[in-house]
């Protein structure tokens, strides 16, 4: 099996160990990219979609605000503001932070994480505001606070109702990340482009890429499925 | 006003473009969507399954990809097509594959996967029963289709139709990296040169949320004309 993988790929003039390695190096690179702004976006979701949720307009408004801005414009302009605007801030240059934001790997996983916190929130205000009114009376009338409420009834059944939207705000991130490229980035895509403009390939570079590309958004597809199956189990027609 | 240092012209023209670009996607999609729901909808399993595969595809891989094959990939097989023709029957041919008509191609043929989708839970809104009486009433298939099916599932594709617009207005942006020149071209070019990316950037992101706002209010008002004389429940 090994031999025949190697061997065919000696004979190959683009598929090379080398270009292959490269491939990997850009897996890793998105896979790293997205996963990071999933997980600090939903950490950065949550609150903000319960103070979203909340009735006094000076708190639920700047919220709104921020997802609606960011809602509203395409990731690739925020990408390109936060990319070229964080060097333009006077005095940057002087503090540790730009140890961090020259690498543009740092601006374009803020990039992200603002963008996916934007739709994650909005994911989860549609579902704490469908909250069944009679889940909450009935935590009420036994004596829960706000804060035992919140965790023990409100949550937890808002995640049941997100899990599906949000499962496409997880492939639409992993698709949206293939712009992390053009701020030079060697993530799938960029690596595709470099082996494209290396071998003037463009069929052999796109297609490997959008094979991977594709085994991963199924992969997601699949996980979701289980998660949402594990979830909503107590949903399921008895007999079943 | 904000001083654009000579770059207002330039800006303007690239949003012309940007909006030009997004609604011809959008009428390819549309065409694409609706023949694609047709085909997953019918019982001929070749045309079921062809639609099937096409909208997998899709989903499976991003945009900027899917326009890049397009683009890079576009003019290498326009040149070997042009090559085999001039070859085998002398006609000299060439078509120079520009990134709008790449773009239009791309954005058209992606949303057209996601419309396929939305048109296809439309039609299966449409009750049942309105199209025993079509029948009933002796009209043909392709009647029904026209004169019954589509007007019905129009109303219930609209929202998630208007969803697909606001996202492809956005993937627009997407353009200006195989290069053409729409308006966030032009303000990355501008911003490289000034030096001042907040200048250029702020009134594109203005632009775009202006384009997306028109168009909520737009939706909203063809919802309600979509929606006369529907009782709606709950209240």
């Amino acid at each position: 099996m090994l031999e025949t993988i190697t061997s065919w790929l000696d004979q190959n003039e683009i598929f090379t160990t080398m270009t292959m390695l490269e491939y990997w190096q850009g897996l890793v690179n998105t896979v790293q990219l997205v996963f990071l702004s999933l997980v600090i976006g939903l950490v950065v979701a949550i609150p903000l979609a319960i103070l979203r949720t909340n009735r006094h307009w000076w708190i639920s408004g700047p919220v709104w605000c921020y997802t609606y801005l960011f809602r509203g414009t395409p990731l690739l302009i925020q990408l390109y503001i936060i990319y070229y605007g964080l060097a333009q801030i006077p005095g940057i240059q002087e503090t540790f932070w730009w140890a961090i934001f020259r690498e543009p790997f740092y601006p374009a996983l803020l990039a992200f994480t603002l963008n996916t916190a934007a739709y994650t929130t909005e994911i989860f205000r549609g579902a704490i505001a469908a909250t069944p009114q009679g889940e909450i009376e009935a935590a009420k009338a036994y004596g829960m606070s706000w804060f035992l409420r919140l965790r023990r009834i409100v949550l937890p059944s808002a995640a049941r109702r997100a899990v599906q939207a949000y499962s496409n705000e997880v492939i639409f991130m992993l698709h949206a990340s293939a712009i992390a490229s053009v701020v030079t980035i060697v993530d799938l895509t960029g690596a595709a482009r470099n082996i494209y403009s290396r071998f003037y390939a463009p069929f052999e570079a796109f297609i490997a890429v959008a094979l991977i590309y594709m085994a991963l958004t199924f992969l997601l597809v699949f996980a979701f499925r289980k998660l949402e199956n594990h979830l909503l189990r107590h949903q399921r027609p008895a007999g079943n | 006003m904000i001083d654009l240092k000579g770059y207002g012209p330039a800006l303007a023209e690239g949003a012309v473009v940007t909006i030009e670009l997004a609604l011809l996607s959008l009428l390819l999609a549309l065409v694409l969507g609706l023949a694609g729901a047709v085909a997953k909808l019918s019982r001929n399993r070749l045309a079921k399954g062809i639609a099937t595969t096409y909208t997998t595809i899709i989903r499976g891989v991003p945009d900027l990809v899917m326009m890049m094959l397009f683009y890079y990939g576009g003019q290498v097989a326009v040149n070997m097509l042009s090559d085999w023709l001039y070859i085998q029957f002398q006609i000299d041919w060439f078509l120079q594959f520009d990134p709008f008509i790449s773009g239009v191609l791309t954005i058209g043929l992606i949303f057209g996967a996601y419309m396929a989708e939305t048109f296809r839970g439309a039609f299966l809104a449409v009750e049942a029963g309105q199209i025993e009486a079509a029948r009933a009433y002796g009209f043909s298939r392709w009647h029904t289709f026209r004169r019954i099916m589509v007007p019905q599932m129009l109303r219930h594709a609209l929202p998630g139709l208007g969803n697909n617009w606001q996202v492809l207005l956005k993937t627009t942006a997407l353009v200006s990296i195989i290069g053409l020149t729409d308006m966030v071209r032009v303000a990355e070019e501008a911003a490289k040169a000034e030096r001042s990316p907040f200048l250029f950037f702020i009134p594109v992101a203005a632009v775009y949320l202006a384009l997306t706002a028109v168009s909520e209010l737009f939706i909203k008002w063809l919802n309600r004309r979509a929606n006369v004389g529907v009782v709606q429940g709950g209240g």
